[in-house]
């Protein structure tokens, strides 16, 4: 059976040639650190691919401190402000979430009914003068996009500073840091076709953080610790390709996810999708099954060899269903019967076809056997 | 979650249940001609049970129950049906989640209250039963 993997978001498959070129250089040894002509090799190495991982985000090169992936980036931004007062929105990713929950002075920003931050009640937050507002530029459930550019200029102008978590958009929509005025900006490795384990910080030139990890002066003393030279190389020549094929990849992403959702949407009564049509990532789509459970629909797709993924309460030790929907003022119900489609870059048509012509039985037989079901289902 | 041998999240009775549910009801409850009818759970905290009970000289004959929930809740709900298909009811109310985990080959923890909610919906149908024929209740030993 061949498998039909549409969890794209949680990670997307390692790209062949970053594979090739990893294992090349895990044959070489050398320490970036070290004098010789090994060290200066896997130096070289380690420089050429933060300047490929510099171009996809329109930064410098010595902007970009390279780390174990998206939470470290993410972790570290908020480590750096845990005295002071941060707004974040109410649908930051976990590793924004729990780092800020142990502080004190967090200002959450409401967004709207499609997921994205309402600016004039950001607005009254900043009378706060905060810090640091840190805001996702696309969320990972919904793929809504935020307005992290007009966002900064409020922020700046109310003194903070600004981070924006690209790890969901990178590689999907073209991202220029310097463009969107961000000062922090986070990405990572394994969402663009590069190995898990790394990411980036984007640190724009002329402020500093104070490391998390000490005892090194790896990273231009950003960062300790010897490099993860092979993933490194990975995440850089990732990058370079996700940049070079991006427009072809979004555009063909976005024809597939729209076959996807109106295809859902002609074949199953009292369906509803989440996120902003209009500001969207080209790759993900959520929608809410009425009267079926997420967790429910994901395991009988998974026998037939597709793979989603769900916000919902039973797959986590949450008793609440996902944050992020309930944020959007979703009901309980649609947020419990809530699956997020996420297309990669090999999802062909027939895929779609297929989901298409698989879901619908499942969901109505989930909603034939529950106790709320009865009402949905027929059109 | 004790440890199996499945590739699959939760044991292979889980899943077997999951797939093919027992004395499920498919079609609407006045379908299914009853004599009790418990619920339990509520949709807000994404777990809710419908058990149906035809009960003759206080055996359940027959039962038929409905689930919108995760896995483990239609897992727990299938199971305990056939747990209790058959059996005394005074015997049914007394069958505790901890049994049906364990025909279950057990539950991972988050997922211990699904079949919690499965034992309340059957206790409230044959309590139910009991107030309707002005017999005393049971009580959960």
């Amino acid at each position: 059976m061949k498998k039909i993997y549409l969890d794209n978001a949680a990670t997307a498959p390692i790209l062949l040639p970053v594979i090739w070129e990893m294992q090349k250089v895990l044959y070489g040894f050398g320490n970036p650190s070290s004098l010789h002509k090994s060290g200066r090799d896997a130096k070289k190495l380690v420089a050429n691919a933060r300047r490929q991982v510099a171009k996809l985000i329109g930064t410098q090169p010595d902007e970009i401190v390279f780390t174990s992936g998206g939470t470290e980036s993410n972790g570290s931004v908020i480590f750096n402000f845990r005295n002071q007062k941060i707004i974040i929105s109410a649908i930051e990713h976990p590793s924004i979430m729990e780092p800020v929950r142990r502080l004190d002075e967090t200002l959450i920003a409401p967004v709207n009914k499609s997921g994205r931050v309402n600016l004039s009640a950001f607005k009254k937050l900043l009378d706060e003068k905060p810090a640091l507002v840190s805001i996702m530029l696309a969320n990972n459930e919904t793929g809504a996009i935020q307005d992290v550019k007009k966002i900064a200029t409020l922020a700046h102008a109310a003194g903070a500073l600004v981070h924006t978590d690209a790890t969901q958009a990178a590689g999907k929509v073209p991202i220029d840091a310097r463009e969107l005025n961000v000062d922090f900006l986070t990405i990572s490795a394994h969402k663009i076709g590069g190995p898990k384990g790394v990411g980036a910080l984007y640190i724009k030139k002329g402020l500093a953080l104070e490391p998390m990890l000490l005892g090194g002066h790896q990273e231009n003393n950003r960062r300790a610790g010897t490099e993860n030279v092979a993933s490194i190389v990975g995440f850089g020549l990732a990058a370079d390709i996700s940049r070079k094929s991006l427009r072809a990849t979004a555009r063909k992403m976005t024809t597939l996810r729209d076959k996807l959702k109106s295809g859902i949407i002609a074949a199953i009564p009292d369906v509803t999708v989440n996120g902003d049509p209009n500001n969207s990532l080209p790759h993900i789509l959520n929608v809410s099954f009425a009267g079926a459970e997420g967790e429910s629909i994901l395991l009988r797709l998974d026998r037939l060899g597709i793979e989603v993924s769900t916000g919902s309460a039973c797959a986590s030790r949450d008793i609440m269903p996902s944050h992020v929907l309930m944020a959007m003022g979703a009901d309980a119900e649609l947020a419990h019967g809530s699956i997020r489609f996420s297309l990669g870059v090999d999802t062909t048509a027939e895929d779609i076809n297929k989901v298409l012509k698989k879901l619908p039985p499942i969901v109505e037989n989930l909603r034939n056997l529950s106790t709320i079901g009865k009402k949905y289902g027929r059109k | 979650m004790a440890e199996n041998n499945s590739d699959w999240l939760y044991s292979d009775e889980v899943k077997d249940h999951f797939f093919h549910p027992r004395n499920v009801l498919f079609e609407d409850e006045s379908t299914f001609p009853h004599n009790a009818r418990g619920m339990a759970g509520n949709v807000i905290c994404g777990d809710q049970m419908l058990m149906l009970l035809k009960i003759k000289d206080d055996i359940i004959k027959d039962i038929k129950w409905k689930t919108y929930g995760c896995a483990s809740a239609i897992a727990s709900t299938s199971m305990l049906s056939e747990v209790a298909k058959g059996m005394n009811i005074a015997d049914a109310f007394n069958i505790t989640p901890q049994e049906v985990a364990e025909k279950l080959g057990g539950l991972p923890p988050n997922k211990k209250h699904c079949s919690v909610l499965g034992d309340e919906a059957l206790r409230s149908a044959i309590n139910g039963y009991l107030s309707e024929n002005g017999r005393r209740n049971y009580e959960v030993k």
